[in-house]
């Protein structure tokens, strides 16, 4: 049961092979049983799961369900549910329970989909590697002394561990491409706009962008059908009718242009996961696309650049948090002073102080043109960057991230090097362009993303190449030996 | 060394939507504590604004009114600070790109002149929610009501040299947010509100002083006093070889009064920024047509044409404009009057307006409505009635005694024009008082209106004035 994709779990059901509720417990039987060894749950939703699974089953029995109806999901903590506990990975927010849902969670409950629980994730998605979580690590189930990658580092392993078929992340500079690539998993950003953001608590409000985490792009393209489009409530989402992302899925690829920039080959990447691209660099060739080698020649500006907007709009974005009136709020405060500093001070961990300060700083009089300005006037350049791009390949395609999953512990006291784990995926969300990880073979033992970034709201092409890769390899089959 | 006084003011009018500016919940005043702010007013994780087109039409219609350009771009920012009644710990406001830019608009001042008055820009802004200090045992409530109701913040150059001035230039705005119904102009419930900056400088002087803020100014009494308390202080300090400090500073109306809220120093830096969960407002020339369509007849216009219209005087025009309100009545009762327009106005401007203050109530609630005073009018000018009897139908209208007509019969007011009935008093009147038609015959002219007196008094003051005039006037030639 839990090696079926999303459409084989669709088909079963609907087959009556076995029940919503069936499916469920087993699901729930497993994250009990193996949780524990990876710590990609912060909530099990035992009881609504149940009750969920009841109702779709019951929509099933009457004829009228739908392609996702009765199937369980893993949704990342970041987005609101109304009675299920919120934290977005921090003690700011242990104590909250949502009055209301995420759009992605109303389309979700909609679909009669099946919230198993809420994954682990880097506090407020900051981090690269899922330790900044007050949940304590994620382990990655390739080798739990491993990361899993981050911030969606609990949906990411949620999925490779078979404790979920499929999940939720969000990609704020490759909190969904890193942890795929990391996991061996299947993870898609869509294009800046296109999943509501409504509900989803931000971090970088102009990065940010929800999207599937699955086994294989198949599987992505039925997630993302039900996610993306447009919310009245999100000013900044599109208003762009939404495809059938699985109607062109088996397109042929023969002359697809497909670009290499250079300057994601160069120094910094892991030798090993360098030869895993090429390699299925050369499977794109033997389906028929020709590859051309591009520059995107601000790409070394695209970190410096992303950690100066993200943390500026992180350091207001969560000003919120106040102890005023949610969340954590310190013990006997004497003033309202005592009441800011400790609830704040003693409710965000370090990474996210560092990330508020940084910003703060680069927001701060004086200082805000030399860095904030500065940074808007990069952010176009790199967009100029792909445009340029754009007008001579199709997709364009990397390693999601230089090098595999790194040991726990290993890079926690040295931010800037943590913040390199990020080096390809960001350029993409400064640019608000849709990216793609795909399961592209393993480096000791673990897995290596290859990355496709295509042209804006191109998510059915990325789909469609993602698609066809997985049609001829295996990669994304493979599991980890003891979660099978 | 004589002092010439700067005042810049920002007023912030509580612009009248039905809904928050980035909202659905309602924005009607005088709920119960919290119970008007929804989720997103409350800034829960995950929320998000959504910008209210309403309130952007009526910042057009503004920018339109006061003949201040409209931004073909505008865009909103935060300002970050934290207090425990801004939920986001930022404000969304605008910066850099306000809706409304440059502007001019006229004010007349006491002398008659008129003088022009520049407006800067005016931006949107979200309210803040209420801190309620009392009744909470040492600890601060929070409503969060008011929190996300929608400003437009009118900010003017520093064109004003008095606080008379300060004061006419906020009642112009005042009439013209009012005239184009875009805020209800409540002062008492804080939907008009003024902060003024304030500096002194020797006469002569091209340099401005160093400014003091004073913060939420809610009534015209209020920005007066305050104003001329400041400069007060402010020439005292400079003339005590003192510096005045830049500052916001805060008016006690109680004890008459202000006083240091902050300095410069310890001020905020609000960080602000473009807040990136709303796109930029995008106004194309077609929308500004359509709204510039809606807009009424402004006061300005409507002064000229009461003028050339009704032959009225630039005072009285002026004070008939000065809300959209008093104008239409005032339209009304001449309409009513059959186009008594001289004797329309001024009974608008004098009983009328006196028995609203009196009673302290709106030309809305008046209980003497624009008909029934038209009424009134219409029988003074026709004769039945007298201008003097006119004042005592009035009386019983406004205590709800029926419409002229009614009150006329039912008191048997009606004016005597029998020219045998007034001849009759008359001749009485005259035998009575002997003496005085010696001295009037003497000369004396005075004592005539001894005698119109009499004579009005006799006929309770129903005879026809001008009647009793001529008759007296021949018969006491003798």
């Amino acid at each position: 049961m839990h090696n079926k994709t999303l459409s084989e779990l669709s088909t079963a059901l609907k087959a009556g092979e076995f029940s919503s509720t069936e499916l469920t417990q087993s699901y729930l039987d497993r994250i009990a049983e193996f949780d524990p060894q990876i710590n990609a749950y912060i909530t099990v939703s035992e009881e609504h799961a149940l009750a969920a699974a009841k109702a779709a089953d019951e929509q099933i029995a009457a004829g009228s369900a739908g392609p996702l109806t009765g199937i369980p999901l893993a949704q990342k903590d970041i987005f609101c549910t109304q009675g299920v506990k919120t934290s977005c990975g921090s003690k700011m927010l242990d104590n909250f329970i949502s009055p209301y849902n995420a759009t992605v969670i109303e389309h979700f409950n909609e679909a009669g989909t099946v919230m198993l629980g809420k994954t682990n994730m880097d506090e407020f998605a900051m981090g690269s590697s899922n330790e900044t979580s007050f949940y304590g690590a994620v382990k990655n189930p390739w080798n739990t002394e491993k990361v899993p990658g981050g911030s969606s580092g609990g949906s990411a392993a949620a999925v490779a561990a078979r404790l979920a078929p499929a999940s939720t992340g969000t990609d704020t500079g490759g909190s969904i491409r890193q942890p795929a690539s990391l996991c061996g998993i299947t993870g898609l950003k869509p294009t800046y706009g296109r999943v509501s953001r409504y509900g989803m608590i931000a971090f970088a409000s102009s990065l940010d962008q929800a999207g599937p985490m699955t086994r294989t792009a198949e599987d992505a393209a039925l997630m993302l059908n039900c996610m993306a489009g447009f919310d009245a409530r999100d000013s900044t989402s599109v208003q762009r009718e939404v495809p059938d992302y699985t109607a062109n899925l088996t397109d042929s690829l023969e002359g697809l242009t497909i670009g290499l920039p250079k300057e994601y080959f160069g120094e910094g990447l892991d030798a090993g996961v360098g030869k895993a691209v090429e390699e299925a660099i050369n499977e794109y060739k033997k389906l028929g696309a020709t590859v051309k080698e591009i520059s995107l020649p601000n790409t070394h500006l695209a970190v410096p650049t992303y950690y100066v907007v993200a943390p500026a709009e992180c350091s207001s974005n969560l000003s919120r948090f106040d102890g005023v009136r949610f969340g954590y709020r310190c013990d006997d405060p004497v003033d309202l002073e005592d009441l800011y500093k400790r609830s704040r001070g003693e409710g965000f961990g370090s990474e996210v102080k560092r990330r508020i300060m940084i910003g703060a700083y680069a927001l701060s009089a004086g200082y805000y043109d030399a860095y904030y300005i500065k940074a808007q006037q990069l952010r176009r350049l790199i967009s100029d960057d792909f445009k340029r791009a754009f007008e001579e390949v199709d997709v364009i395609m990397g390693p999601t991230a230089p090098e595999p999953a790194f040991g726990l512990g290993e890079k926690s006291d040295d931010p800037i090097t943590m913040y390199l784990s990020d080096i390809y995926t960001i350029s993409t969300n400064l640019a608000g362009l849709p990216g793609m990880s795909v399961p592209a073979g393993f480096v000791n033992d673990m897995p290596v993303g290859l990355q496709i970034i295509g042209n804006y709201f191109d998510e059915s092409r990325l789909l469609n190449v993602a698609h066809r890769y997985q049609q001829v390899t295996d990669w994304h089959q493979r599991a980890p030996a003891q979660f099978k | 060394m004589e002092w010439e006084v700067v005042i810049g003011l920002e007023i912030h009018a509580q612009l009248a939507t039905k809904s928050k500016i980035f909202s659905g919940a309602s924005t009607a005043y005088g709920a119960e504590p919290n119970t008007q702010a929804c989720t997103v007013d409350l800034g829960l994780p995950g929320v998000l604004p959504v910008l209210n087109g309403e309130a952007v039409q009526m910042a057009i219609k503004f920018g339109l009114a006061t003949n201040s350009a409209v931004a073909k771009r505008s865009i909103f920012a935060r300002k970050n600070y934290f207090y425990p009644d801004l939920p986001k710990g930022y404000q969304i406001s605008q910066m850099d790109l306000p809706i409304v830019g440059e502007g001019a608009l006229d004010i007349r001042l006491e002398d008659g002149t008129v003088k022009t008055v520049g407006i800067t820009r005016a931006h949107l802004e979200e309210d803040a929610g209420k801190s309620l200090h009392e009744d909470f045992q040492g600890m601060t409530g929070i409503d969060l009501n008011r929190a996300g109701t929608p400003l437009l913040e009118i900010v003017s150059e520093p064109d004003m040299r008095s606080a008379k001035e300060a004061v006419a230039y906020m009642k112009k705005i005042h009439s013209i947010v009012t005239y184009i119904d875009i805020c209800d102009g409540n002062m008492q419930e804080g939907s008009f509100r003024c902060d003024a900056n304030v500096s002194v400088r020797p006469k002569g002087q091209e340099a401005l002083g160093t400014r003091s803020e004073l913060k939420n100014l809610n009534s015209f009494r209020f920005v007066e006093r305050a104003i001329n308390l400041e400069v007060e202080r402010q020439i005292e300090v400079i003339e005590d070889g003192g510096k005045v400090v830049q500052e916001t500073r805060l008016y006690d109306a109680d004890k008459h009064e202000t006083r240091s809220m902050r300095s410069k120093e310890e001020a905020n830096d609000y960080r602000y920024f473009p807040d990136p969960d709303l796109l930029p407002v995008e106004i194309d020339q077609e929308t500004i047509e359509a709204v510039r369509a809606t807009l009424p007849e402004l006061p300005d216009a409507k002064q000229k044409r009461f003028i050339s219209e009704y032959g009225l005087s630039d005072y009285d025009a002026e004070a008939l404009t000065s809300s959209r309100q008093m104008a239409d009545y005032f339209e009304a009762v001449v309409k009513a009057s059959g186009g008594e327009a001289k004797l329309s106005a001024n009974w608008v401007s004098g009983d009328l307006t006196g028995s609203l203050n009196k009673d302290s109530i709106s030309i809305a609630e008046s209980p003497v409505s624009a008909e029934m005073l038209g009424g009134m009018i219409k029988r003074i000018a026709d004769n039945t009635i007298s201008g003097k009897i006119a004042k005592q139908v009035f009386d019983a209208m406004w205590q709800g005694d029926g419409d002229a007509d009614s009150v006329i019969e039912s008191k048997g007011l009606k004016q005597v024009t029998d020219s045998g009935a007034i001849e009759k008093i008359v001749d009485e009147i005259i035998a009575a008082n002997p003496g005085q038609v010696e001295q009037y015959r003497s000369g004396k002219e005075k004592v005539f209106g001894f005698f119109v007196g009499q004579v009005m008094k006799a006929s309770q003051g129903k005879a026809n004035p001008a009647q009793v005039n001529q008759m007296l006037k021949d018969k006491l030639k003798g």
